[in-house]
């Protein structure tokens, strides 16, 4: 059903945990759904130094986060917003179809991230005029 | 540990060798129509008998009144879609619960469409349904009860008895889907007023694709399959001989040593859920304590989701299954685990080992430490489990 990439992702998932003093924090998904991405991210001078995540979810979820901070750590801020949830999928080689939902949590977890640290410190993101963090992907 | 643990019996089971054996023959040199006239038809038509005996055996029926199938789903729909034709002009409104398999529950919405009227009846905790709302819930309009024997999800056994004399006092009809029961538990039709029962062989070590409903004799009910005249004019089609044979042979070997299989895999179903307790915290018990299934182990991990529990399971050479959402190809979690009030986050982190012959203790100690670890794994990864443990 998965891709060996997605398993590898799922099961050896890279930058797992949290950030204690992120400057960019987002949250996406419900539990009602079944999938909540947390999103930490420490920002120097433009550039996203480090990136975290936490994720409760399937394992396309999981593989959704982890490939996304790995495709986000040491960007600058205007690159990781070309970070589609199709960059995400194909990184990992592919989704099913129904677990297409998944990677556009991915992407939605990073703008999350990036709406809060912009309106943290007040820094002008282009691209994140429409966002809404909240709205539902299912 | 190599070997795969194959704790998913409710899903299906493998084909006993004994049963393979008495299969083959009617695959090759045997492979005659029963209804040919020729000796090699008549020894299918024998074959098909001393089955249909056997199945009747088991349940207590006549011969006479066990029809073959395609399969449990096919006789679920049978029973409910034949009845509601059959008995149109006495009452348009059939009483069935929130907990049914999706074969019954999709046969009732569709016959809703057909302008019957369809009750679903609520369920408790333990997905116990409620005599006394049966009861009301009963007019002169009903026709037909269908309320499955045991669960599949969450093992639970309905007081099939009860239902049984209030459908009999009231003059109704009373369908029980008895795919996870068969074979697991006694069951005596007339002691407990069934009129119908539908089976499946492959959840009692048989082959797929066969099954049968029991009728009662005198129940008025329309074929759903129409066709040549098998099944005394009831279901028409060429008999599925060697899967007939081969469901015939399982069930039979089903109630050999029963007590003693049946005791067996009640310890190892405890010991399991014990263990599961003993060793990993937010975790409740699906289903009731005592009145299911001997097999069943229905339990949610809170904070988790449970198609990455499987996964991990897999890795670690277990076969389990779940009702969360993202294991059935939709979007809510199982109906089942809804219906007995689990909130949805909590139903999504569902984990359902059903056990039979080939599990040991041995695996089920294995399992427990498996499970400790990934539980453990991805609570670290969920977000939900930081709060918790800040409150710790």
């Amino acid at each position: 059903m998965y891709s060996e990439k997605v398993m590898d992702h799922f099961l050896n998932p890279r930058n797992v945990g949290e950030i204690e003093d992120a400057d960019g924090i987002g949250q996406v998904g419900n539990p009602r759904c079944g999938d909540i991405m947390k999103m930490y991210l420490k920002i120097e001078n433009g550039v996203i130094v480090d990136a975290k995540f936490k994720t409760f979810g399937c394992g396309s979820a999981i593989a959704s986060s982890s490939m996304a901070t790995e495709l986000i750590k040491g960007k600058t801020i205007e690159e990781a917003m070309e970070v589609t949830n199709k960059a995400v999928a194909e990184a990992l080689d592919g989704l099913p179809p129904i677990k297409m939902h998944c990677s556009v949590l991915a992407e939605q977890a990073i703008k999350s991230a990036l709406l809060d640290y912009s309106k943290k410190n007040n820094v002008y993101i282009k691209g994140l005029e429409d966002f809404d963090p909240t709205e539902d992907v299912h | 540990m190599k070997k795969l643990i194959y704790m998913d019996h409710a899903a299906t089971t493998p084909l006993k060798k004994e049963v393979l054996d008495e299969m083959l023959p009617y695959m090759k040199d045997k492979f005659g129509n029963p209804s040919s006239i020729y000796s090699l038809g008549g020894q299918s038509k024998n074959a098909v008998e001393i089955a249909r005996e056997k199945v009747a055996n088991a349940i207590n029926a006549k011969p006479r009144e066990i029809f073959f199938t395609g399969g449990g789903s096919e006789a679920d729909n049978w029973a409910i879609k034949g009845v509601a034709y059959a008995n149109r002009n006495r009452g348009n409104h059939i009483i069935t619960s929130k907990i049914e398999h999706h074969a019954v529950l999709h046969t009732c919405e569709y016959l809703e469409k057909q302008g019957f009227d369809v009750t679903y009846l609520d369920v408790d905790e333990y997905g116990l349904i409620d005599l006394e709302q049966l009861e009301r819930s009963i007019t002169d309009k009903t026709i037909l009860i269908s309320i499955m024997f045991a669960n599949n999800e969450i093992g639970t056994i309905q007081p099939i008895k009860e239902i049984g004399r209030i459908a009999k006092e009231k003059g109704v009809y009373f369908h029980t889907d008895a795919v996870q029961a068969i074979g697991h538990i006694k069951i005596d039709v007339d002691e407990l007023n069934i009129d119908l029962l539908t089976m499946a062989a492959h959840k009692f070590y048989g082959p797929k694709g066969i099954g049968a409903l029991y009728i009662r004799q005198g129940v008025k009910i329309d074929p759903l399959i129409s066709g040549g005249g098998q099944e005394r004019n009831r279901r028409a089609g060429t008999e599925n001989v060697p899967g007939i044979v081969g469901m015939g042979k399982a069930i039979e070997l089903a109630y050999e040593n029963f007590e003693e299989k049946n005791r067996r895999l009640t310890y190892l179903r405890n010991r399991l859920i014990e263990k599961i307790f003993e060793k990993i915290d937010y975790v409740r018990l699906n289903g009731h304590p005592t009145q299911r299934l001997p097999g069943n182990v229905n339990v949610c991990f809170e904070f988790i989701e449970g198609e990455s529990l499987l996964l991990s399971l897999d890795m670690a050479g277990i076969a389990g299954s779940s009702g969360s959402a993202c294991t059935s190809g939709s979007l809510e979690p199982s109906h089942v685990l809804l219906a007995i009030g689990l909130p949805h986050e909590i139903a999504h982190g569902s984990l359902r080992l059903t056990l039979g012959d080939s599990n040991t203790e041995e695996e089920i100690d294995y399992v427990v430490e498996k499970l400790v670890g990934i539980v453990a794994r991805l609570r670290e990864m969920s977000p939900l489990y930081e709060k918790v443990k800040e409150v710790k």
